[in-house]
């Protein structure tokens, strides 16, 4: 019960911390680390419901979470490249302003 | 390598909002996670019911381990799904999309000065970690280990013969983008001939399923590192593109 309580309010506070640095941060990068880190929290807390005794382990969600990080991951990245994109269009904004 | 990614000019570090809207936030978010936490403890736990129910499925799945036998037999779709995401991802950032030539997938630098420190770690590094990979493959069938963690032993030691930059990655060629997509087509065909043998979706015939199974992983093993290399060097090489292009801007146009 100890070790699932101290999983469980870290996971929530990650969260926490997360969606805090999501509303303050202004830059996108910063925005991202803070989802991931929301992201995080949630996977900490969906391990937590897996310990159910001493030697009873529900394996879906262990299999959900494996899942679920290689996905974040991707859509991690499939963010940074679409946030570099959007940087080059600026850029190539501010070196030709007239267009 | 995203130091100079910056989206907004001015004031790129803070959202704009006062000093009692963040502390409102604050308070809101406290108060939330709070009755989280209240929420968790005070709940009765589920029965584990499904615990129960996979380990008396577990000597008809082919594997030992549970957490393998999850993803790969009994919710199978699940990541079938999932290397279809990562593909998705890998044609979104691909270079030269549609165009594809070549076999090679990498070719020798022969005009890079050699960095001798790197070069040797390498030398050293990358076949420990295709042991690892393959190590951890095969593990997965009886414990901690299985696709995901050997394609990404995988991809870290691909990644570091990148760094070394004594080869160069072509993703236009053949084996590059056959090594993306290689996971998703042996899986689906594997779903399609068990439609054929047994009837239905990812039903894999009862004694062949270890097969069944290690066929699959071999194959997203090498998709999953190859995809996560993708976005390394796609990531890595456009941000350095970016920052040229933006020293470019600032020599050309001084302030």
């Amino acid at each position: 019960m100890t070790q699932e309580l101290i999983y469980s309010v870290t996971g929530i506070a990650l969260f926490a911390i997360g969606l805090f640095g999501l509303i303050v941060a202004g830059h996108i990068v910063r925005k991202l680390v803070a989802i991931n880190m929301m992201g995080i929290g949630v996977f900490m807390l969906f391990l937590a419901t897996a310990l159910h005794g001493p030697d009873t382990v529900d394996p879906i969600p262990h299999a959900l979470v494996l899942t679920g990080i290689v996905v974040a991951v991707a859509g991690t990245c499939l963010c940074l490249w679409l946030a570099i994109s959007i940087s080059k269009l600026d850029n190539e904004k501010r070196k030709n302003p007239q267009q | 390598m995203f130091r100079n990614l910056e989206l907004v000019e001015a004031d790129s570090n803070r959202s704009g909002l006062s000093v009692g809207a963040l502390w409102f936030c604050a308070l809101l978010i406290a108060v939330t996670c709070g009755a989280l936490i209240a929420a968790i403890v005070l709940s009765p736990k589920a029965p584990p019911e499904l615990a129960a129910l996979i380990a008396s499925a577990l000597p008809r799945s082919g594997v030992e381990n549970p957490v393998t036998a999850v993803l790969l037999n009994f919710r199978s779709y699940d990541t079938l799904l999932e290397i279809a995401v990562l593909l998705i991802v890998a044609v979104a950032m691909v270079p030269g999309r549609t165009r594809v030539s070549g076999s090679r997938a990498a070719t020798v630098n022969t005009d890079h000065n050699k960095d001798p420190m790197l070069t040797d770690l390498v030398r050293w590094l990358v076949p420990i970690a295709v042991l690892v990979s393959g190590s951890l493959l095969w593990s997965g069938a009886y414990a901690p280990g299985g696709a995901f963690q050997a394609g990404a032993v995988l991809a870290s030691a691909c990644i570091a013969v990148v760094l070394a930059q004594n080869h160069s990655l072509q993703w236009q060629s053949h084996r590059a983008r056959g090594s993306l997509v290689i996971g998703l087509m042996v899986f689906v065909a594997v779903a399609i001939a068990c439609v054929a043998i047994t009837g239905t979706l990812l039903q894999y015939p009862g004694a062949h399923a270890a097969s069944y199974i290690l066929f699959i992983e071999i194959a997203l093993t090498l998709s999953i590192a190859a995809t996560l290399l993708l976005l390394f060097t796609c990531l890595s090489t456009t941000s350095a593109t970016v920052e040229r292009s933006m020293d470019g801007a600032k020599t050309g146009h001084p302030a």
